[in-house]
């Protein structure tokens, strides 16, 4: 995964959860189009893209591999009316995050921190091992009375971990969301599999299918 | 002399007619799945499918009466705007217009709606004339709830936000409105070749 920030002289500004399309074109005129979670609150002309490097992608690894200091893309956005979430609409707000699938999360959490909201918000984010959770320090330091950070990692954790070690599911969910009867406004996004059983057992919880938004992530042999 | 990524050469694909894939799009050999939301379930005996709207008489179908009607493998290229193209899809399904047989109506628009609260707009004309079909069945198999079972429009030629998974009628109107994507920033039409992916494209 590679952080990467964008001027975009004229961005008239974006809302957390919303993407962008990069394109990319060879000398030929052959062309490459994708979309990236934006990851930064709001900031100005400043676009962050949050890149997960696909071993057999055909943008990411430009992306994340050439893409030098300097260098120009061409960039489309910000797109999105729906997985939106802006401080006004406030909490109870739930966050459910398979790996990369944290990016359009955490600018939600951005934009809420930057808001200056005590919306009530947790995150439960699951990630394959400690070295793999993104943005790991900043959530450890956001971290406060009113947002709440659950890891789960499912394939090692450190010698002396003691959170979740296991794949999300709705025993974790209950334990973790706020219950139905606060009717969060829930956020899920991940790969399908992570996004499909999260969705399915949050609606066996009792939560309304209305109130949960997904987004769906992730490798697609593209 | 148009923008160029230092550096980008791309990956083409030796076994793909490029023809067939329209702007910005690449060809991909999975079925990835979008949503805005949970997968709904719906039982077949709760299942039926009808037409409405500005008609003489509304017309629906039980889940029986619907795979009682003629129907048809259709093998097509399906495009989506999150940028994935899938060639020579196979489905089952029955022709919009069968469905549509006999029904008189003067209206110009359609909005197709689904199980879970999608909707989604397209000019009539637009899934008549054997360009639209309710398919129930993908690669010779019962569609899959996550692919929009156990039934969905099939609209090949926009993109496939226009054909509605969980699809529950069709309800023809007088005037266009707007559905599900087309109010979050998406083209109200849709055509891959002209790329229309985006309100104001």
């Amino acid at each position: 995964m590679e952080t990467l920030a964008f001027d975009v002289p004229a961005w008239p500004g974006h809302r957390a959860g919303q993407h962008v399309d990069v394109r990319l074109t060879a000398e030929d005129g052959y062309r490459a189009e994708r979309s990236y979670s934006i990851a930064s609150a709001p900031d100005d002309t400043r676009v962050e893209l949050t890149i997960e490097r696909l071993e057999d992608g055909e943008v990411s690894p430009y992306l994340t591999d050439e893409l030098r200091p300097g260098d120009a893309i061409e960039l489309r956005g910000p797109i999105g009316g729906y997985f939106v979430w802006e401080p006004s609409q406030g909490g109870p707000l739930l966050l459910v995050a398979g790996g990369s699938g944290v990016v359009p999360l955490m600018a939600m959490i951005r934009v809420r921190a930057a808001a200056g909201s005590d919306a009530d918000t947790r995150l439960l984010f699951s990630s394959r091992s400690w070295d793999d959770v993104i943005y790991r320090d900043e959530l450890e330091r956001l971290q406060n009375g009113h947002l709440t950070v659950v890891h789960t990692l499912t394939r090692s954790q450190p010698p002396d971990w003691k959170g979740y070690a296991r794949r999300v599911d709705a025993e974790m969910l209950a334990e973790v969301a706020p219950s139905q009867a606060v009717q969060p406004a829930v956020y899920v996004c991940g790969p399908t599999p992570f996004v499909e059983a999260v969705a399915a057992a949050l609606v066996g919880l009792g939560h309304e299918p209305a109130r949960i938004k997904t987004e769906r992530f992730g490798a697609t042999g593209g | 002399m148009s923008f160029v990524s230092r550096g980008f050469h791309g990956r083409r694909r030796p076994d793909v007619d490029q023809a067939r894939v329209p702007p910005g799009q690449y060809v991909t050999d999975d079925f990835p799945v979008l949503s805005a939301g949970p997968t709904p379930h719906r039982p077949l005996d709760t299942w039926s499918f009808a037409i409405g709207g500005e008609v003489d008489d509304e017309r629906s179908w039980t889940w029986e009466e619907l795979r009682a009607l003629p129907s048809e493998d259709v093998t097509v290229d399906i495009h989506c705007v999150t940028k994935w193209s899938k060639l020579d899809t196979v489905w089952r399904g029955v022709s919009v217009d069968t469905l549509l047989e006999g029904i008189e109506t003067s209206a110009e628009y359609v909005v197709e709606y689904s199980d879970g609260g999608y909707t989604t707009n397209l000019p009539l004309a637009d899934v008549t004339g054997g360009k639209a079909w309710v398919v129930f069945e993908y690669d010779g198999e019962p569609l899959q709830p996550e692919h929009g079972g156990p039934a969905r429009m099939l609209v090949p030629h926009l993109y496939f936000w226009k054909s509605a998974k969980w699809v529950r009628g069709l309800r023809l109107l007088a005037a266009d409105e707007p559905g599900f994507w087309e109010t979050n920033g998406y083209n109200n039409y849709g055509d891959p070749w002209k790329e229309q992916r985006y309100w104001g494209d």
